[in-house]
């Protein structure tokens, strides 16, 4: 597979991402259970007609998609892929509740049409009048990836250009009522969305040089696994400049482990999820930064868990899993 | 040189048959899986006709040889059976199976539990564990494992053309490279969720549903999973394997149009099925029969029709929709209809328009009527979605 260039990015997250300001040097602690994400003023982007109807991953998915866009000076991308792990889950909240106390009559359908998981990514075709490939991913903590497998599939078949993205927004009553009790970590929201590009140019700063998924690695298999997914791309190691972990304190994990204490011991280490919160698409969050990170040249003192920063920063390997299931790999470079 | 896409596994389980044999007896002799629905005690159930797989989550977790106290979502029921099914007749050996990548869809997902639990509060823990399943990817995990599949595992939420995009990628990685093999399809259950927002949405009726008629005024939602197994034909020769068919051409486009109707020329339909055909390297002449979208909704016909008459001109293949068989269901349409393309390619038959009476004033195209032998090389298979989401399939007999 060919490199995919990424030559814009947009995100809203729980820091302030979506401002143009120093990458992550300001940065905010988490709320104890719940962290919204900082919105920005959406009217001052999508008109308030349009903005009515939007649960709150829209608006972030609509108005991030829309920046990436503009950024790239482009209009129309050949494809629009998009991950999410709970879709839109304000508005099946919503005609959860008009169902139930309504008993099942006088129900309007706004709710459900707005509930379907592939909604933010229709929306955004609708707003660009793009007819091209258009699909969403809904595989809890894997869905930004396999987004990103079909980009770089979409671009290996000779599209020029791809708008692939995450969203996932909190809701309320699943999220304040369900397993996120005695949990280490706030539970987050956000969406981010790239530009990936064919062609490296003068605008592209970083390229997704490979990606991985497996759903089950054994604990016995997976150094080696690692090892060859690297060699398989001419690297190794030594060649990695950091890894980005999305574990956090209290997140026991025996892979995570793996990562820093057998294979990357003497690497410089990344977490993110202290910064972004909980959510299946927070690995969206974790790509972004690597690819602000090589763009920057610059390693927030914020993602560092372990290890110095020596020299330019070339090649980073961004692992992802979920309670010891769903393996991701990635390797983003410099170009 | 890019490999051809081999279909040497099947599976299948709606509401006119627990599996693939089942389903084929119950399509050559006619026999829909229409009527009230059985299972679900909603508010509407006398004013809606449903196909409904007549069997209660209980006895689908015992056809799966389940413990006894298996409490899991029906759409997972269901693309167990039909997955477990697909893999079987792949004949495939363990470590084959492992290797195996998994390309899932749904659009219920675990909602038919999570309505029976709301509202939340003062939840108990086995309320928690059972909206563990809320989400799409679940169903698609606990596939994975009950089957053994270790490999690239993913699923695909696009409302009714969802497993047609996920039959969609899991050729476009074969022919990548990226995959030798590949299980692809998906699965939805009935639920009061999806049954209240299409009545909501004034779209569902109340008789048997008349694709492409005059006085079609609406659709029975449906339940099912289907699932195929795809390969390189490569490998499929290599291990003598009977290849029931090839997955010659897909194409995915965005109508742009509304987030739930369609365009009046079909823009979005039209795209797809001229992707497809490009794929496929065939001309129009080429398709032999086709299993259209034909929901039966006022706006889908009409539309699906423009749609028809602009790739095909004066030139209209015979055509049918077989959602009178098995009502709509929804992100499973997409391969159950490729499967029951399947079936058609194997006995040169060509499917019955059930309910039809007037050819719609819109555009005068006559679907056939009656159960049909001809012989068949081409199927294209369309599948149409909210959010403008329009896929097609062709399926061929030959490479």
């Amino acid at each position: 597979m060919k490199p995919c260039y990424i030559i814009s990015s947009s995100s809203i997250s729980a820091q302030e991402t979506f401002e143009q300001v120093p990458f992550l040097q300001n940065v905010h602690p988490l709320e104890n259970n719940i962290s919204k994400a900082r919105y920005p003023k959406f009217a001052d982007y999508i008109s308030r007609g349009a903005l009515r109807r939007m649960a709150i991953g829209s608006k972030m998915g609509v108005l991030t998609a829309q920046m990436a866009l503009e950024k790239a000076a482009l209009t129309n991308p050949d494809a629009i892929i998009t991950g999410t792990g709970m879709g839109c889950i304000e508005h099946s909240e919503k005609f959860l509740s008009a169902l139930h106390e309504n008993e099942e009559q006088f129900l309007t359908p706004t709710s459900f049409i707005q509930s379907t998981h592939n909604t933010v990514g229709a929306q955004i075709a609708l707003s660009l009048k793009c007819n091209g490939y258009n699909v969403t991913y809904t595989h809890g903590s894997n869905s930004f990836e396999s987004a990103l497998v079909d980009t770089q599939l979409t671009l290996h078949e000779g599209a020029q250009t791809v708008l692939t993205g995450a969203i996932d927004e909190l809701g309320t009553e699943f999220i304040q009522n369900t397993h996120y009790k005695n949990k280490a970590l706030s539970f987050s929201e956000g969406a981010h969305f790239f530009v990936m590009s064919a062609r490296k140019n003068s605008t592209s700063y970083a390229k997704l040089t490979a990606i991985s998924c497996e759903q089950t690695i054994t604990l016995n298999n997976f150094e080696t696994y690692t090892k060859a997914f690297l060699a398989k791309h001419q690297l190794s190691v030594a060649t990695i400049d950091a890894v980005i972990l999305g574990s956090f304190e209290g997140d026991e994990n025996a892979y995570v482990t793996k990562m820093t204490n057998s294979l990357f011991p003497h690497n410089l280490q990344l977490n993110y999820k202290h910064l972004c919160g909980q959510f299946d698409t927070a690995s969206a969050f974790g790509f972004w930064a690597g690819t602000e990170i090589l763009r920057t040249q610059n390693i927030p003192k914020a993602l560092i868990a372990k290890g110095r920063v020596s020299g330019a920063i070339k090649t980073l390997l961004i692992y992802n899993q979920h309670n010891g299931k769903n393996h991701s790999f990635i390797v983003l470079q410099s170009c | 040189m890019s490999q051809s896409v081999a279909i040497t596994g099947i599976g299948i389980i709606s509401s006119i048959g627990n599996n693939f044999d089942e389903t084929v007896a119950s399509l050559q002799a006619s026999r829909h899986g229409i009527g009230t629905i059985q299972h679900i005690n909603t508010r509407h159930k006398d004013h809606i006709k449903v196909g409904e797989v007549p069997h209660t989550n209980h006895e689908l977790a015992e056809l799966l040889q389940l413990p006894t106290t298996t409490s899991y979502s029906r759409t997972t029921l269901l693309g167990l059976i039909a997955a477990q099914e697909a893999i079987i007749s792949a004949t495939l050996t363990s470590e084959e199976i492992s290797r195996l990548g998994l390309i899932s869809a749904t659009s219920v997902g675990g909602m038919d539990i999570t309505e029976q639990q709301y509202p939340f509060e003062n939840m108990a823990a086995k309320t928690e564990e059972l909206l563990r399943q809320h989400p799409a990817g679940d169903g698609t995990n606990k596939i994975a494992k009950h089957i053994g599949i270790e490999g690239f595992t993913t699923t695909i939420s696009t409302a009714c053309s969802s497993s047609a995009n996920a039959i969609m990628l899991g050729a476009r990685m074969i022919k990548a490279g990226q995959l030798d093999r590949v299980i692809v399809g998906g699965t939805d259950a009935l639920s009061k969720f999806t049954i209240n927002g299409f009545n909501s949405l004034m779209i569902l009726s109340d008789a048997h549903c008349k694709p492409f008629d005059n006085l079609r005024k609406g659709l029975n939602l449906g339940e099912g999973a289907a699932y195929l197994v795809l390969e390189s034909a490569t490998t499929a020769t290599k291990r003598q394997q009977s290849i029931l068919g090839y997955l010659k051409g897909y194409g995915n486009a965005n109508d742009a149009f509304h987030q739930t109707a369609s365009s009046a020329d079909g823009e979005g339909a039209f795209l797809a099925m001229k992707k497809a055909l490009e794929v496929a390297q065939l001309q129009p002449s080429d398709i032999d029969y086709i299993n259209a979208h034909g929901t039966a909704t006022q706006n889908n016909d009409a539309s699906e029709s423009a749609a028809l008459q602009r790739i095909f001109k004066d030139a209209l293949p015979v055509f049918s929709s077989t959602k009178p068989f098995t009502g709509h269901t929804l992100a499973a349409a997409g391969a159950v209809e490729a499967v029951f393309s399947v079936a058609a390619l194997q006995n040169n038959l060509v499917f019955p328009n059930l309910n039809f009476d007037t050819p719609m004033e819109e555009s005068g195209i006559q679907p056939n009527l009656q159960l049909t032998t001809k012989p068949l090389q081409n199927i294209l298979s369309n599948s149409f979605g909210f959010g403008g989401n329009c896929s097609s399939l062709i399926v061929s007999k030959n490479l």
